[in-house]
């Protein structure tokens, strides 16, 4: 109880009592071990006082602190033991191991692009530096066999379930072209799954910083994921814990801890310093050891990196960072050992939280963009664009409505908007011939300046006779053609057949009594898929409408397995959804939901006209079945023929003319040209092309945009955003034109 | 001393107009209830807009005459409610109004208006409230007044009926119900553990709130629930080391310290901080390696920066009125920081300019920062290191005599506290504290009426005896008084009374000192250790008592006082069969000290104890199971074979 215990510690220095440890129980004669000067000047001092003295010594243990409100429990805690009792161990094999995560599971951005470029069976990209032996002779690098291709895509599957952190990246990297890959990407190398180091176990080594070695991803952080992030568990600080991790360019040393070269960044473990590409190191954070998670983030919005400490920010450590850098640890003395997570378990740092914080930065940024407004001119612009679009797709009545209530004028005359729409409506109910000869009626001169697009109008001519749609074989069919308000057709707003989603084949197929399944390899995007859904709704019902003779339940089942199918699409293709992603701009859900549902209308009658020549047999015949209408299509086919040479006399060859024509004859040589290796040349979505070019024809002879202004600025905005990409400007991960579109 | 200058000036311009306004007070004085009514409805015509017209009224003391009326049980509803509204029309003018209306209760008023059946009456009332509420002048506190307000409305179900507007569509409606847990949960276990198990469309309380703390919510909102969860954890509701805690709220609070935060944001989250990490080390440790959190702390003492000053004045202003706040916020959350962890003050202490700013805050004008530069100063001084360096360096007892003198208590408090520290016999400041008249002060304090001053100032006393030369303990004793010492030494306060013996002790070591002691004192001391040792007193107290016997015992002349005086002899042999040895330990040493060979008359004292049996008790001694005892027994014994 009345040791000198007490006293002694109360003069230690604190570097003493940080060195200490804790070990109740003990008393102090370790203590006496690590008297200093101080100590014993005290000593005797107090050993002079009699009996008395050693009761006031434990009066002292007592009141030397007032404790206040928080207590000041360290000083009391006297008994201690050195804590070097605990350590030095002595280590006779030393083995420096990187564990990796299997590179195909890790989502680091370059992986998954790579995913997307089908190399996932070759070379892995996660982390897969290698490490260069400083002893040579030693035997080290144990890489990875390259992955059986099997094996390759049930990782991948699960690094895709297992997303987590960078998913933003993800669907980001879906938006680049391949352009945009890194072009200084490291050579190839094997896969490298885990790697060990088997270091020199001569005494000293680890010692000095040529012990060092580090280790780096194989590919840069691409500017466009934003904010990339890694976290390093320390499974073991080994002999002296002198592990950096950080970030390095490529071409640096790599037998050196990042932080210590040009171009190389990193946080050590021993001392907290940051090293921004010096040797000496900055006050920056805690030292890590054993059991920490240490996590490094890269903000490529701001060029800044911090690191986090079992899930804590540490705060900025370094600024102005470079672009491509790669992900890279060190170590440096024998038995430590890292794990390096790169999301395919769930971080310990909150990075969601931090993601949605710039997130909504850059939104509020880009919401608080400056425009300049002088008295109301943004609005009237707005309102312009809008009007615009309206008009250029014909839809008047809106664009009639709108006007009046914003105070526009519309630029075209209405009859002029309706006559469009008219031309548009036969177009796209595959009437060409009716839609060619009104075209000439409404715009006398248009087709003669452009022969190509007549020569194209009457190629798709030709094509809907072979389906039997075109009113000149419709009348030879036997069937007195529709009336033309009969078909609520709207016109698809873009153009790129890339978009037009392929239910409407299906269904047509399905009318024709063909499994549909196999069609559905053709769909491309979730939304496309949630929108058929919606379509055979009404697919259904005006069936059941028109009372057809096809049996309504059977068509019913059968639409039920297919929208099944299609929502086993929607909910687990991840790869199908960047596709969707890398369409741009141009789908947006509500417009294509619009598409979808009138499109099928339009399919009825189609199903419905089929249904009427071939109800007994459900097989779509050429021209409609009917053998005057073949006569006239062939009779037809060599006029185009004709045309086709003259259009090659007059304006010269013209491969795309050659192209579709032969396609277009190449119908006739198949008995069923539906299923024909060509037969997509039938499907209705192909009319959508015709019918914008035509409608950006007949604008442009009004002196009207080819091309709604809405459009263009999206067009443009998509590409600002993929230019902000290659570009290494990393804010545009968390702007995507789809946010915008409602 | 405005006020008064102001007066004969206000009174020319009153004497003509006010005419017509004493008209309409004097009328609230009529018998008839009638025409009361008819003069307060008057009234109220007449005020409205009227700001000169509002300030007459006031002046010639309308409003305790209206608080009178609105109160009296005869009063008609109607005259009630009228008079509501006059006041409510006088709280729309002048701030100087609303203080006016303040200095008259009128919010007790008001408020029990509220009890009243009376829809219309009852909406007068909370007219008036409001506007006096929404006044810049009008403290919150006085409709928020503590545990009973939250009782009261926790008793009504407030907590079910707020929970669900959590959920609510509109950011206004949310954000107020926020703001309402966290008043309620302030400091109140029992709405606290309540809020905890509320569950708001299938998620618990704590869920949302964490929810509300992401980072893309609003600021506000983020501040607001990392309070609500702070004060549920300091309430003992959330356990320090829960994830909503460690993970989200103390980040989040750090967050709002940061440079980006306006600085009314950066107050309230370093206020907040402060108060979330005080009692817990390792809330204190991750928030000091958060993002470099000591470090952006130095920026709070940059307001106004010397940019602004030149720039905008705008901005100028806005800095002053935010700076003491930021400086005040700043001390608190170091004090916090610095706790416990000796690392953690190392590095506070380390950061730029640190001390200097300490130092600078002791003498400033504002309490709240002197208050918290104090508590600063007092989490740092629990560092030997810091005690023997930097508040060296700096030479903070400066200042801090300075702020001792003169200061309000809660200063006081904290501020003699710290002085304890300093007071320590390894401190290097001690010196100089005593020369500038430290010892009169603190006895002073000993004085005082709040227990709190006199544990700090005896205590102080008593570092400051340990060790001391022969003058400080003179001093010490001649300031203090015997009278004094006696008096503390009947103090209800357990610390006061421990503190005191502690002081006892002090003085009396050291051989001459003990002698000299005892010689002036001896009777007295005497007496006060005999009155201890036989009144009800725990076990440290006694074994105090018995420690200051024993220091007696040590003296050459002193040693008399104890042979001579049989009552205490038999005392300490009462002690020395005591069940509970450190009793036992510490009779023993008084013994030993007696027995001792070598001194004089050392034969007789050992005859007289002999005589008393204590020899028997000694060779029982020799035989217990506590090595410690045994052992001292034994030399004890070996004392009367030499």
């Amino acid at each position: 109880m009345f040791n000198k215990g007490q006293n002694l510690l109360l003069v230690s220095t604190r570097r003493e009592t940080q060195m200490i440890h804790l070990q109740p129980g003990q008393h102090s004669q370790t203590l006496s071990l690590k008297k200093n000067k101080k100590n014993l000047f005290l000593i005797s001092r107090t050993y002079s006082a009699s009996l008395c003295s050693q009761l006031l010594k434990r009066l002292r243990q007592e009141n030397h602190l007032n404790l206040g409100s928080g207590g000041c429990s360290e000083l009391r805690s006297c008994h201690c033991t050195p804590a070097w009792a605990t350590e030095r161990n002595p280590v006779s094999k030393i083995k420096i191991i990187i564990k990796c995560n299997h590179p195909c599971t890790g989502v680091s951005p370059a992986a998954l692009w790579l995913l997307r470029q089908g190399r996932a069976g070759s070379p892995p990209p996660a982390v897969g530096g290698v490490w260069r032996p400083r002893v040579a002779g030693r035997g080290f690098l144990s890489t990875g066999r390259p992955l059986p291709g099997s094996k390759s895509a049930g990782a991948r599957r699960g690094g895709h379930q297992q997303l987590r952190g960078p998913r933003r990246e993800v669907q980001l990297l879906a938006t680049w072209g391949p352009q945009d890959t890194c072009a200084r990407e490291d050579p190839w190398r094997p896969p490298p799954c885990s790697l060990k180091h088997r270091t020199d176990p001569r005494p000293g080594h680890g010692k000095t910083p040529k012990d060092a070695a580090s280790v780096r991803a194989t590919h840069p952080i691409p500017a466009a994921c934003g904010i990339y992030y890694f976290e390093v568990k320390i499974v073991s600080k080994g002999r002296d814990g002198y592990m950096g991790i950080g970030l390095s360019a490529q071409g640096v040393n790599m037998n050196r801890l990042p932080g210590w070269d040009k171009h190389s960044y990193g946080y050590h473990g021993d001392d907290g310093h940051s090293f921004c590409s010096s040797g000496t190191g900055q006050p920056y954070g805690p030292t890590f050891t054993t059991g920490d998670v240490i996590g490094c983030c890269v903000n490529l919005i701001n060029n800044t990196c911090f690191y986090t400490k079992n899930g804590h920010s540490l705060g900025i450590a370094f600024t102005d960072l470079p672009p491509n850098l790669y992900p890279t640890v060190g170590l440096q003395t024998p038995g430590e050992v890292v794990d390096a997570n790169f999301g395919q378990h769930p971080f310990v740092f909150d990075i969601e939280d931090y993601m949605r914080e710039w997130r909504t930065k850059i939104q509020a940024q880009i919401d608080r963009f400056p425009i300049g407004d002088r008295e109301g001119e943004w609005q009237t612009m707005i309102q312009k664009m809008v009007s615009s679009y309206l008009v250029h797709h014909g839809y008047c009545a809106t664009a009639e409505a709108f006007a009046r209530s914003t105070d526009q004028t519309v630029l075209e005359e209405l009859a002029s908007i309706k006559n469009r729409q008219r031309i548009q409506k036969l177009v796209l109910a595959g009437r060409m011939g009716e839609a060619i000869e009104t075209t000439q009626q409404l715009y006398p001169s248009l087709l003669e300046r452009n022969p190509n697009l007549l020569f194209t109008l009457k190629v798709r001519q030709f094509i809907e006779m072979v389906n039997g749609t075109d009113s000149e074989v419709r009348c030879l069919g036997g069937r007195s053609p529709k009336s033309q308000d009969s078909y609520p057709v709207s016109p698809r707003p873009f153009s790129s057949p890339s978009m037009s989603p392929s239910h409407g084949m299906n269904i047509h197929n399905l009318a024709s009594g063909k499994g549909s399944t196999a069609h559905f390899s053709g769909f491309e995007s979730c939304s496309n898929g949630v929108i058929s859904n919606k379509a055979h709704q009404s697919y259904c019902h005006s069936n059941k409408h028109q009372s057809s003779n096809l049996n309504v339940p059977e068509l019913n089942s059968i639409n039920m397995s297919r929208s099944q199918q299609v929502n086993n699409f929607t909910s687990n293709d991840v790869d199908m959804e960047t596709d969707h992603y890398s369409n741009g701009v141009g789908e947006t859900s509500s417009n294509g939901f619009l598409n979808g549902s009138s499109k099928h209308d339009h399919e009825m009658e189609d199903c419905d006209t089929e249904m009427e020549v071939d109800s007994s047999q459900l097989r779509r015949q050429l021209c409609g079945g009917s053998q005057a209408a073949i006569e006239r299509m062939i009779h037809f086919g060599r006029e185009l023929q004709a045309m086709s040479e003259q259009l090659r006399r007059d304006c010269g060859k013209n491969t795309a003319n050659k192209k579709m024509l032969k396609d277009a004859f190449s119908l006739l040589a198949y008995s069923d040209p539906w299923n024909s290796p060509v037969g997509n040349q039938l499907d209705p979505i192909q009319r959508e092309p015709v019918c914008s070019a035509l409608n950006s024809a007949i604008l442009e002879t009004h002196n009207l945009p080819k091309q709604p202004p809405l459009a263009l600025a999206m067009g443009q905005a998509t590409q600002c955003l993929g230019l902000m990409a290659r570009s290494g400007i990393g804010s545009c991960a968390f702007a995507t034109v789809e946010d915008y579109l409602h | 001393m405005a006020c008064l200058l102001e007066t004969p000036i206000r009174m020319s311009v009153l004497s003509e107009v006010t005419a017509s306004s004493r008209h309409y007070v004097d009328r609230l004085f009529d018998p008839d209830p009638q025409k009361v009514l008819q003069g307060v409805i008057d009234m109220k015509n007449a005020v409205i807009g009227n700001n000169k017209q509002k300030a007459n009224l006031i002046v010639l003391g309308a409003v305790p005459r209206l608080l009178y009326l609105l109160q009296q049980e005869t009063s008609t509803t109607e005259l009630k409610t009228e008079c509501a509204v006059v006041l409510g029309s006088l709280a729309m003018g002048t701030e100087n109004n609303v203080k006016s209306l303040l200095d008259c209760h009128i919010i007790p008023a008001l408020l029990q208006g509220l009890l009243s059946p009376d829809l219309k009456f009852i909406e007068a009332c909370l007219r008036c409230l409001r506007t006096i509420f929404t006044s810049p002048v009008t403290p919150e506190e006085l409709l928020y007044t503590g545990p009973d307000h939250q009782t009261i409305l926790f008793n009504h179900g407030a907590v079910q009926n707020i929970a669900h507007l959590l959920t609510s569509l509109s950011y206004k409606v949310r954000m107020q119900a926020l703001k309402c847990f966290s008043v309620l949960a302030f400091e109140n276990p029992q709405v606290s553990m309540t809020l905890v198990n509320v569950l708001v469309d299938g998620e618990l309380l704590p869920q949302i709130f964490v929810k509300m703390l992401q980072r893309d919510k609003p600021i506000e909102m983020q501040l607001t629930s990392a309070k609500c969860l702070t004060y549920m954890c300091r309430a003992g509701a959330i356990r320090t080391d829960d994830n909503c805690i460690v993970l989200k709220t103390l980040p989040c609070l750090v967050r709002m310290c940061s440079k980006e935060r306006l600085l009314e944001e950066r107050v309230e989250g370093a206020e907040t901080l402060a108060y979330l990490i005080e009692p817990d080390v390792e809330l204190q440790r991750i928030a000091s390696i958060t993002d470099h959190l000591i470090a952006m702390l130095a920026d709070y003492f940059k307001y106004p920066s010397s940019v602004s000053a030149i720039t905008d004045i705008k901005r100028l202003d806005h800095d002053l009125k935010h700076a003491h706040e930021l400086r005040q916020a700043a001390f608190k959350l170091y004090a916090s920081l610095g706790a416990n962890d000796e690392d953690i003050r190392k590095k506070i202490i380390e950061t730029e300019n640190m001390m200097d700013r300490i130092v600078t805050g002791l003498s400033e004008s504002s309490v709240k920062v002197r208050l918290a530069a104090v508590r600063c100063l007092h989490s740092l001084s629990r560092s030997v290191q810091q005690l023997r360096t930097s508040f060296q360096d700096h030479a903070v007892w400066k200042p801090l005599m300075k702020v001792l003198q003169n200061a309000p208590d809660e200063i006081l408090v904290v501020a003699s506290s710290m002085l304890c520290n300093l007071l320590l016999e390894f401190s290097p400041s001690k010196e100089p504290i005593l020369e500038s008249g430290a010892v009169e002060l603190l006895c002073g304090l000993t004085q005082s009426e709040n227990p709190a001053l006199r544990v700090n100032g005896i205590w102080a006393l008593m570092n400051m005896a340990f060790q001391a030369e022969q003058k400080i303990k003179a001093d010490i004793l001649r300031s203090l008084s015997t009278e004094q010492l006696f008096r503390l030494l009947s103090d209800s306060d357990l610390n006061v009374l421990m503190k005191t013996l502690g002081l006892l002790r002090n003085l009396l070591s050291t051989r001459p000192h003990i002698d000299k002691i005892m010689s002036t004192h001896g009777k007295q001391i005497m007496q006060a250790v005999t009155l201890i040792l036989e009144g009800e007193h725990n076990i440290e107290v006694k074994e105090q008592t018995l420690c200051i016997l024993a220091n007696i015992a040590d003296g050459t002349t002193a040693k008399d006082l104890i042979m001579t005086n049989d009552d205490i002899l038999q005392k300490i042999k009462y002690y020395m069969g005591h069940s509970h040895v450190k009793l036992q330990l510490a009779a023993m040493f008084c013994i030993s000290n007696l027995i001792w060979n070598e001194e004089e008359g050392s034969q007789e004292r050992q005859d007289k104890l002999r005589d008393m049996g204590i020899v028997d008790i000694l060779h029982k001694l020799s035989q217990s199971p506590d090595s410690n005892l045994c052992d001292k027994a034994k030399t004890a014994l070996q004392q009367y074979l030499a």
